[in-house]
């Protein structure tokens, strides 16, 4: 496995991870889209050497088609989800003209509740 | 055999896009989908004939072998799945038609609710392991529009956190697929099962582990069942019902098909660390439910906890764990089905699911409270009703092989369950009506009490039939524990 694919996905993960745990929702969706790239990565990592071109003649040393086609499929998933993921936050935006994730008020009842008890 | 197995995708698949096309006539629209779910019903019916009588059937879609092609399995698990699974769809799509509103957001609804029935289906018939990922992000996909069906503000707050998660999760069950794929360089559940005996076991471990984390989120196993509770509240009952009933079942099949049939060899025997999870998974699950005051959200952390017992049968790779195991999570797609759609009767009756605010509905219709009391007491495993036989198989299960630890934990958490039960019951059933709507008997839609009462009588059924369903369940465990009949029926050799 090279080494330089190795890192593009770490770097790619590690910065997409980052974005997704930020309350913007904005910054939600493009943490998903460098997120999706770094798994494609590990994918492309995972068939082996880079070769000549699949399936042309047979030769031996071409590189795996499997990973390739796994990647397209999944690369579509993901642009069908982003695009549902931005028509949300849309959405979301249009409802509260703010682009962060709200809290959830029935969860923020029963924490409240917790604390008033704790401190009696 | 190909027509059968894939017949259930299918079916949905192509009724989907006709109910998109006739998205102007709701009659056309209920109707392609009632009869494409009682079709699928059928194959599944025949479907478990075939495999009760005959062992697993394998089809490849297209024609290539096995370890290359698109291969379909039916084992015994999956065939009862399948069952199960159609069943509830069905009962609910009636219910849903039955309530005003629910199907006619701009005739989206009929055509998303085949698809996740697709994605299901695909998911518990699949044997490969990349098609697993295509069949969870189909049925994904669908539960993200559904949860988000009347864009309001607490289903786009709520359907974001439970996106976000998602995607997450997939994201991770990608990452997963590939360093299987590294490590064995196939992505055939059989013949991964074959392939993984030669992989070092440290990496065997880890790669077990990665799984069971990511099928983890869509299962909601603690600690992450978080956005569980969160999310499923918010959305309209009949998708709720059907999200608790199949959704977080799918999951816990997932990981019970996994790690049973890929990573058998990584556990010799219980695993303390599946066990623990369970253990916590069921006393969190129930304290959660105990804390809260909306019959939905009560029972949304209800589904966290039941989802514990199931692991608990997995984490013992016994016999009759795995087999306790496969019966409680049949049981439990109707049951808490059954109690969801219960949950919107009452909603839809009175116009909250608040226990402030709802109360002495008994008096005000019997027939209700007789369709929640019945399912709500199968879940806390009262005998002689269907939740009963599970539980009981589990905790023997679980003493047999001296974990009592965590089959004590089991005990606890049945109990706490009949504790938060009483509640909605004593705070919703009983007591007086509000003086306002004293005497007045509930409005009630004929369709929807029909559904449910369907279902309920199909809980029943399963605490009747409880012999019969044990067994089969014993043979499905014996499947997942001793795969030779599958591999070789997938691999034909």
């Amino acid at each position: 496995m090279s080494l330089a694919l190795a890192v593009a996905a770490g770097i790619l993960v590690s910065g997409g991870l980052y974005l997704v745990l930020q309350r913007t929702l904005t910054r939600v969706v493009l943490g998903f889209g460098l997120l999706s790239h770094g798994a494609n990565l590990v994918l492309l990592a995972a068939g082996g050497r880079a070769g000549a071109v699949p399936l042309v003649d047979g030769r031996r040393g071409m590189a795996d088609p499997l990973v390739q086609a796994m990647i397209l499929t999944a690369i579509v998933i993901t642009f069908g989800i982003t695009a549902f993921l931005l028509a949300l936050a849309y959405r979301s935006w249009q409802l509260t003209r703010d682009d962060q994730v709200e809290d959830d008020r029935e969860d923020r009842r029963i924490a409240r509740l917790a604390t008033r008890r704790g401190r009696r | 055999m190909n027509a059968l197995l894939a017949l259930p995708v299918g079916l949905p698949v192509a009724g989907a896009a006709l109910a998109l096309l006739c998205r102007r006539s709701r009659p056309a629209q209920r109707a392609i989908s009632t009869g494409v779910l009682v079709a699928v019903t059928g194959v599944a019916l025949v479907l478990l004939r075939e495999v009760e009588a005959s062992g697993p059937v394998a089809g490849q879609i297209g024609g290539l072998a096995a370890p290359l092609g698109i291969t379909l399995v039916a084992d015994l698990f999956s065939a009862l799945m399948l069952v199960f699974a159609s069943v509830t769809v069905l009962t609910v799509l009636v219910y849903a038609v039955g309530q005003r509103g629910t199907d006619v957001h701009r005739g989206v609804f009929h055509p998303v609710y085949l698809l996740l029935t697709a994605g299901v289906c695909l998911a518990v018939l699949t044997g490969d392991l990349f098609n697993l990922f295509v069949a969870v992000e189909v049925m994904l996909a669908a539960s993200y529009v559904l949860i988000t069906l009347g864009a309001t503000r607490e289903q786009v707050r709520s359907g974001m956190t439970y996106v976000v998660v998602n995607l997450l999760a997939s994201t991770l069950l990608l990452v997963a697929i590939g360093l299987v794929y590294a490590a064995t360089g196939t992505v055939n559940l059989a013949d991964l099962s074959v392939k993984l005996g030669d992989v070092p076991g440290g990496l065997r471990l880890a790669l077990a582990l990665l799984f069971f984390v990511v099928l983890g989120v869509k299962a909601a196993i603690f600690p992450l069942f978080f956005w569980l509770p969160d999310a499923y509240p918010t959305a309209p009952t009949p998708v709720t019902a059907v999200f608790a009933g199949l959704l977080t079942k799918v999951g816990v099949y997932l990981v019970i098909r996994v790690e049973t049939l890929l990573f058998r060899p990584a556990f010799p025997g219980p695993s303390t660390l599946i066990l623990a999870v369970a253990a916590i998974t069921m006393l969190v699950g129930v304290l959660g439910a105990i804390a809260q005051n909306d019959i939905k959200r009560i029972l949304s952390f209800h589904i966290v906890s039941q989802i514990g017992y199931m692991v608990f049968g997995l984490g013992l790779f016994s016999l009759a764990g795995i087999a306790g195991a496969v019966f409680f999570v049949l049981n439990q797609i109707v049951v808490k089905t059954s109690l969801f759609l219960v949950c919107g009767l009452v909603e839809h009756a009175t116009g909250t699911g608040s226990l402030a605010r709802v109360s002495g509905l008994a008096r005000r219709s019997p027939l209700l409270a007789a369709l929640f009391l019945l399912p709500a007491l199968s879940l806390a495993g009262v005998p002689p009703l269907g939740g009963f036989v599970p539980k009981l198989a589990l905790v023997e299960a679980g003493f047999a092989l001296d974990r009592w630890a965590v089959a004590a934990a089991g005990l606890l958490a049945g109990l706490l369950t009949l504790f938060s039960m009483t509640k909605i019951w004593t705070g919703a059933f009983w007591g007086n009506p509000e003086p306002a709507a004293a005497g007045e008997r509930l409005q009630l839609p004929g369709i929807m009490v029909g559904a449910t009462a369907v279902l309920v009588a199909a809980t029943l059924a399963v605490g009747v039939a409880a012999r019969p369903l044990y067994d089969l369940s014993e043979r499905a465990a014996a499947e997942l524990l001793r795969p030779d009949g599958y591999v070789v029926e997938v691999l034909g050799r």
